[in-house]
């Protein structure tokens, strides 16, 4: 075993997953995201806050790659994804959780899942594993996406984007319109796909089970970063005042 | 006028419908295009089947194993070059640029070979003919004809439904910028889609040739039942369309043995009694406009 010389430094902190840098964002003439710069650590969880239209959707669309960038720069894993196709960011390891679930409605639970694994480089997560996360949609494989209750549909959703293996996750309103029970057994899946390596990033409207959830947090106002903090370092009013734009001049 | 023998040959004739008309329900349910030059591509169908038969020296159908690839190469080029250019424009571009694809391909057959009408060599086939007893003969080209376009329509819809390519296509038919999301690569997807279009329609129009004869114009028509199968069967939906085309052929036949006269007029009455009765079609299998459907396009 070697020690360390007496030169050596402080540990190298990781570089992180994910980094934007001055990503600027128009749908048409309106610009939705101004120079929206963040990182994101490797294995963490990151909560996205701010009020509807401070530009959250937007922001994780950029960064799956459905909504194209004007300027500026989304690196993953040290390599620049900026122009890259959604089918390429997800083989690299990006998947995300649409607003809205947006489950295909012809396909059957385990279709929709089978679709998300057909993208993965890998070939994804088999289905046995799959079911083994999500068990509440295991006895549902067979059913139309479309006759599934809304907490099973987001299961489902979670599923597909999880089924292509990805190391970074992005969620968007998970909780929405939920049973506050079907909403802790989602976070419940989410901490035990964080175990499994997963960085996430989530999109949430209920501020303190963001805070609960995640290590970091990044507070949107108007398409720009309010707030990026720890969110052990931060209260609950600065991120209030953050996301309302109070103390603005 | 025998009544059960109209119905059969009704049944048959709307085999040969059908088999042109899937692969425009096809194209519609997944990438939302009305291709108005569906007709005239299984046109060129038939007029290349002639070329290579021609040449060749053998009966059409010894053509098909070169002329089916050509027709699906054809297609996906049409995708890539034409059909994925206009959807880009919204919905309206590409029925335009259809329209004039399909007046290009007219007038280039007639300048390329006049406006006379030509037939395909079945050889012994197109003369074959069984009786089933009851003055009922069946002839062996339209049993053929009827039993391809069952053969084409049960392997299309095995191929969606427990094929990864067939996940893929019906994703895409439900939701296109989801299907992109989740990482689908929407333009092989669609150009394999376009190049099966082209190649049914190629298909169906060596039957078309073969059964009877053909000219440059004869693709207008042609599109016309198609189009009418697509709807009474339910867009996107392939045994609708099954369905749609054997109540044209039924309609047309019925009619023709009392009055000739009457019998397209009937094809077209029946088709917009559809229409204001049910105008999803018989089997609903595709609402564009729906954003949440209970059953999509080839579910």
């Amino acid at each position: 075993m070697t020690e360390p010389g007496p030169e050596a430094g402080p540990p190298v902190p990781d570089p992180p997953l994910l980094e934007i840098v001055h990503l600027d964002v128009f749908y048409g003439d309106f610009q939705a995201l101004f120079g929206v710069s963040l990182s994101v650590p490797r294995g963490g969880a990151t909560a996205l806050v701010g009020a509807n239209g401070a530009g959250k959707t937007t922001l994780l669309r950029a960064i799956a790659g459905a909504q194209a960038a004007a300027s500026g720069s989304v690196r993953y894993a040290g390599s620049d994804v900026t122009t890259a196709a959604p089918y390429r960011r997800i083989s690299r390891g990006i998947a995300l959780v649409p607003e809205g679930r947006k489950l295909f409605p012809s396909l059957t639970v385990e279709e929709n899942i089978q679709v998300g694994a057909a993208a993965a480089a890998s070939g994804g997560w088999p289905l046995e594993r799959i079911y083994e996360a999500f068990p509440m949609i295991a006895r549902r494989r067979r059913q139309h996406a479309s006759t599934l209750s809304g907490g099973e549909q987001q299961a489902v959703a979670i599923a597909r984007a999880v089924a292509a293996a990805p190391s970074l996750l992005l969620l968007d309103e998970i909780s929405l319109g939920l049973a506050p029970r079907v909403v802790g057994e989602l976070y419940e899946t989410l901490a035990g796909l964080r175990s499994a390596g997963a960085t996430l990033v989530i999109v949430e409207q209920d501020l303190q089970r963001a805070m609960d959830a995640c290590d970091d947090l990044v507070c949107l106002l108007e398409g720009r970063v309010a707030l990026a903090a720890r969110v052990a370092d931060v209260s609950r009013d600065q991120v209030i005042a953050a996301y309302f734009g109070e103390g603005r001049s | 006028m025998n009544w059960v023998n109209a119905c059969l040959q009704g049944l048959l004739l709307g085999g040969q419908y059908a088999l042109i008309a899937c692969g425009l329900s096809l194209a519609f349910g997944v990438m939302r295009i009305v291709n108005l030059a569906h007709g005239d591509l299984a046109v060129c169908g038939a007029y290349l089947g002639l070329l290579l038969s021609s040449a060749l020296g053998v009966p059409v159908w010894v053509t098909l194993p070169l002329l089916l690839p050509a027709a699906f190469a054809v297609g996906m080029a049409l995708q890539v070059l034409l059909f994925g250019r206009a959807l880009r424009h919204g919905v309206l571009t590409p029925v335009v640029v259809t329209f004039g694809l399909s007046i290009m391909i007219e007038n280039l057959l007639q300048v390329a070979a006049t406006s006379d009408p030509r037939g395909l060599s079945g050889g012994s086939l197109a003369l074959a003919s069984f009786h089933l007893g009851r003055g009922i003969t069946v002839s062996w080209l339209f049993l053929t004809a009827f039993l391809t376009a069952c053969a084409v329509l049960s392997g299309l819809q095995l191929a969606l439904s427990h094929t990864s390519w067939g996940r893929q296509v019906r994703a895409t038919a439900d939701d296109l910028d989801t299907a992109r999301l989740v990482g689908i690569r929407v333009r092989p997807v669609f150009a394999t889609v376009a190049g099966i279009a082209v190649a049914t329609a190629a298909l169906a129009g060596v039957f078309i040739g073969t059964i009877g004869t053909f000219d440059p114009l004869t693709g207008a028509n042609t599109l016309i039942f198609a189009f009418e199968a697509v709807v009474i069967g339910g867009i996107g939906s392939l045994w609708g369309t099954l369905v749609g085309g054997m109540a044209l052929g039924v309609t047309q036949v019925v009619v023709g043995e009392a009055n000739q006269a009457y019998a397209v007029l009937a094809v077209h009455l029946v088709f917009l009694a559809v229409l204001t009765v049910r105008p999803g079609g018989l089997f609903p299998g595709h609402q564009a406009a729906r954003p949440v459907r209970r059953a999509g396009a080839f579910g």
